[in-house]
């Protein structure tokens, strides 16, 4: 169970990427714009403790993905490592000790992993450029550890293959144990299960849920799929146009969402069987709009069904709606 | 064929259907002895992971097979006459025409070069016989029909977002008043929110224009949402068909339970993992007897040795021998 000191904290972080301008739009002096991927966002994940990260495709999930792992660089805001200012550490020798805590898995498995090195190489490259060993002994062992805990067994039958040979949730286990093999406190999954078939998601998902219940593990789960969220997650943490709408308990979240945004969100993800409190708002019109032009005020206003006019005007801040949920919503209150 | 909904004859009748691939010498069957009946109107999903023979059953239906495919066993019937589907130019003026496909990506499947009017009145021109202007007429009608604004048919495709593209998908496959429409992943590229529009959408244009809807998807709950019935396909198989209602209540094969168990739903208030265990089946090593038996919670000595049929059972059909007790009404679909 999450305790209460948090591993990760991010203050205000914000990315923006800017827009090159062309010869014309200088000369004319247009100002310089700039895509807005994450707009300033506060979130902390506790030691042990499951959170989703949900959005839809250009949210900036993954951007936020990128800056807790240091392979993009804030342009405003704090990230805190066990309350540390991690914000401006640059330089692989810097960086080591928290590589050494805080892992990546990426999406695709077909792309993060090299075609051309087996599996003991992927699983042995963390471990060797951490220095995290002495010798071969130790090396083979805790690679055979971190594949028999990302459930390829026996371990030994794994070590000269190569990506090809393995089926998509055989390599989609590859790349947990490259993130696992150098005990990690903190695991960043960018949509570890997105590209796998149905009857392999669980797996996967039971292998990182184990990480947590045996080595107190964190883990941000970047997801555009709010049941997958409330399955894993204690905590859900909704997303739009980089920045967050709501925040609480996963059940609190997908039972008793209070941002319209979540409320779409919820009724547009098909559902077998009942889907009780469906439609009570009218289904979302329009598409998100581009992060190089951020809507004024609230964010949502432009397609939110429940727009009134202070919503076109402010932004409205995170209102505590519930023990621990906030939401961003001016009829939150 | 039997089909529980047997008062009026089929639009579409598979019937023993088998495709096979060459490759590299060696011959892979992709699909084996799948028989099934479309009504006219009807939608049906076709549900199953990776390699279990949903696009080859969906591709083979509208004649789009690639060249080292293979059809060695069985038929398609369409309004009770044979369809050529192994021979690419005879099947062409029912391509499109009586059925057509909308694939998934829709950004490969647009010309990036043509703006996307002139690519909706292509095959107005080339199937219907429509002068330029009749065909960009009906692309305008079509436009209409699918929700973009008209003054948008001069966008090329990479201006438009990935819901609008795969709203041009659907306007070029409905150009030919086609009966049967199939939806190769229709929405499996797009966002939650995006994907609740274009099903919508779908079922909208069903209804007003009496489609038969074939929905290929890996994912059971789109099937749920729209679908009246869905057909699962298991290693080129369907192991069980029947109503959506029927298979979500009750799901007779243990693969279509555990497919149903591991998709979380949180309105069943059940917050728990259920792995199935074992990989997907390799097509090259098919497993013998009934293919899902080594990773089948309830697998008996006969389900290593013998395929089970697809036999009816109740309203809908299962191949599974857990069910074979009951033959009482049972009608072989196969020898």
């Amino acid at each position: 169970m999450p305790d209460t000191a948090d591993i990760l904290r991010l203050e205000s972080l914000q990315v923006h990427f800017p827009i090159q301008r062309g010869l014309f739009d200088r000369v004319l002096g247009r100002p310089a714009g700039a895509v807005r991927a994450v707009d300033g966002i506060d979130l902390n994940i506790g030691r042990g403790e499951i959170v989703a990260l949900v959005g839809e495709s250009g949210s900036g999930k993954t951007t936020v993905g990128r800056v807790i792992t240091k392979l993009a660089q804030p342009t405003g805001g704090r990230l805190l490592f066990e309350g540390r200012n991690m914000t401006a550490e640059r330089g692989s020798s810097a960086l080591r000790p928290y590589r050494h805590r805080v892992q990546m898995i990426f999406q695709d498995a077909y792309q993060a992993l090299n075609p051309r090195h087996t599996v003991f190489d992927i699983v042995a490259e963390p471990l060797r450029s951490l220095r995290l060993v002495d010798n071969v002994t130790q090396l083979a062992e805790r690679v055979s550890k971190a594949l028999a805990a990302a459930g390829l067994n026996p371990a030994g039958d794994f070590f000269s293959r190569f990506p090809h040979e393995l089926s998509g949730g055989q390599r989609q286990r590859v790349v947990i144990a490259g993130a696992l093999a150098v005990k990690p406190e903190l695991i960043i999954a960018d949509e570890p299960v997105s590209m796998l078939d149905v009857s392999i998601r669980a797996q996967i998902l039971q292998v990182l849920v184990d990480l947590r219940d045996k080595h107190n593990m964190a883990l941000l789960f970047i997801t555009h799929d709010l049941p997958l969220a409330w399955l894993i997650a204690d905590r859900i943490a909704v997303l739009y146009l980089g920045k967050l709408v709501e925040i609480g308990s996963a059940d609190e979240i997908t039972f008793n969402p209070r941002h319209p945004y979540t409320v779409a969100l919820r009724n547009a993800t098909p559902q077998i069987g009942g889907n009780a409190g469906r439609a009570v708002l009218p289904a979302l019109q329009g598409e998100v709009p581009s992060a190089a032009r951020v809507p004024k005020g609230c964010r949502f206003h432009p397609r939110c069904p429940l727009t009134f006019d202070r919503c076109k005007k402010e932004e409205p801040p995170p209102i505590e709606v519930g023990p621990q949920h906030l939401s961003a919503c001016w009829l939150a209150k | 064929m039997t089909n529980s909904s047997q008062d009026k004859a089929p639009l579409l009748d598979v019937n023993c259907l088998s495709v096979d691939y060459g490759l590299k010498g060696v011959s892979l069957r992709a699909i084996d002895r799948v028989s099934f009946a479309l009504q006219a109107g009807e939608a049906v999903g076709l549900v199953g992971e990776s390699g279990s023979g949903k696009t080859t059953t969906a591709m083979a239906i509208a004649g789009l097979l690639s060249p080292n495919a293979r059809v060695s066993s069985g038929e398609v019937r369409y309004r009770g006459s044979r369809l050529p589907i192994d021979d690419d130019a005879a099947m062409r003026p029912h391509r499109w025409c009586e059925t057509s496909v909308v694939f998934q990506g829709a950004m490969n499947a647009l010309n990036p070069v043509h703006r996307i009017i002139k690519q909706i009145a292509e095959p107005c021109m080339l199937k219907l016989g429509m002068s330029r202007g009749e065909a960009t007429a009906r692309a305008r009608e079509l436009l209409g029909l699918v929700g973009i604004p008209t003054d948008r048919g001069s966008a090329y495709p990479h201006e438009l977002s990935g819901g609008m593209r795969q709203r041009v998908m659907i306007a070029m496959a409905l150009a030919c008043r086609p009966s049967i429409v199939i939806g190769d992943e229709p929405t499996t590229a797009l966002d939650v929110i995006t994907q609740a529009q274009i099903l919508k959408l779908l079922g909208e244009l069903r209804s007003r224009l009496s489609l038969a809807l074939i929905l290929i998807t890996h994912d059971l709950s789109v099937v749920a949402e729209c679908c009246d019935r869905v057909m699962i396909m298991y290693a080129g198989r369907i192991v069980e068909d029947g109503t959506v209602a029927e298979i979500f209540a009750q799901p007779k094969h243990p693969y279509t339970r555990l497919l149903i168990e591991s998709i979380p739903n949180p309105a069943s208030g059940k917050k728990m993992i259920r792995p199935i265990p074992g990989d997907p089946p390799n097509l090259v090593n098919r497993p013998s007897g009934c293919a899902f038996h080594p990773r089948c919670p309830s697998a008996m000595g006969v389900c290593g040795t013998e395929v089970p049929s697809l036999d009816q059972f109740g309203r809908g059909r299962v191949a599974c021998h857990l069910h074979r007790s009951s033959r009482g009404d049972k009608v072989a679909v196969h020898a």
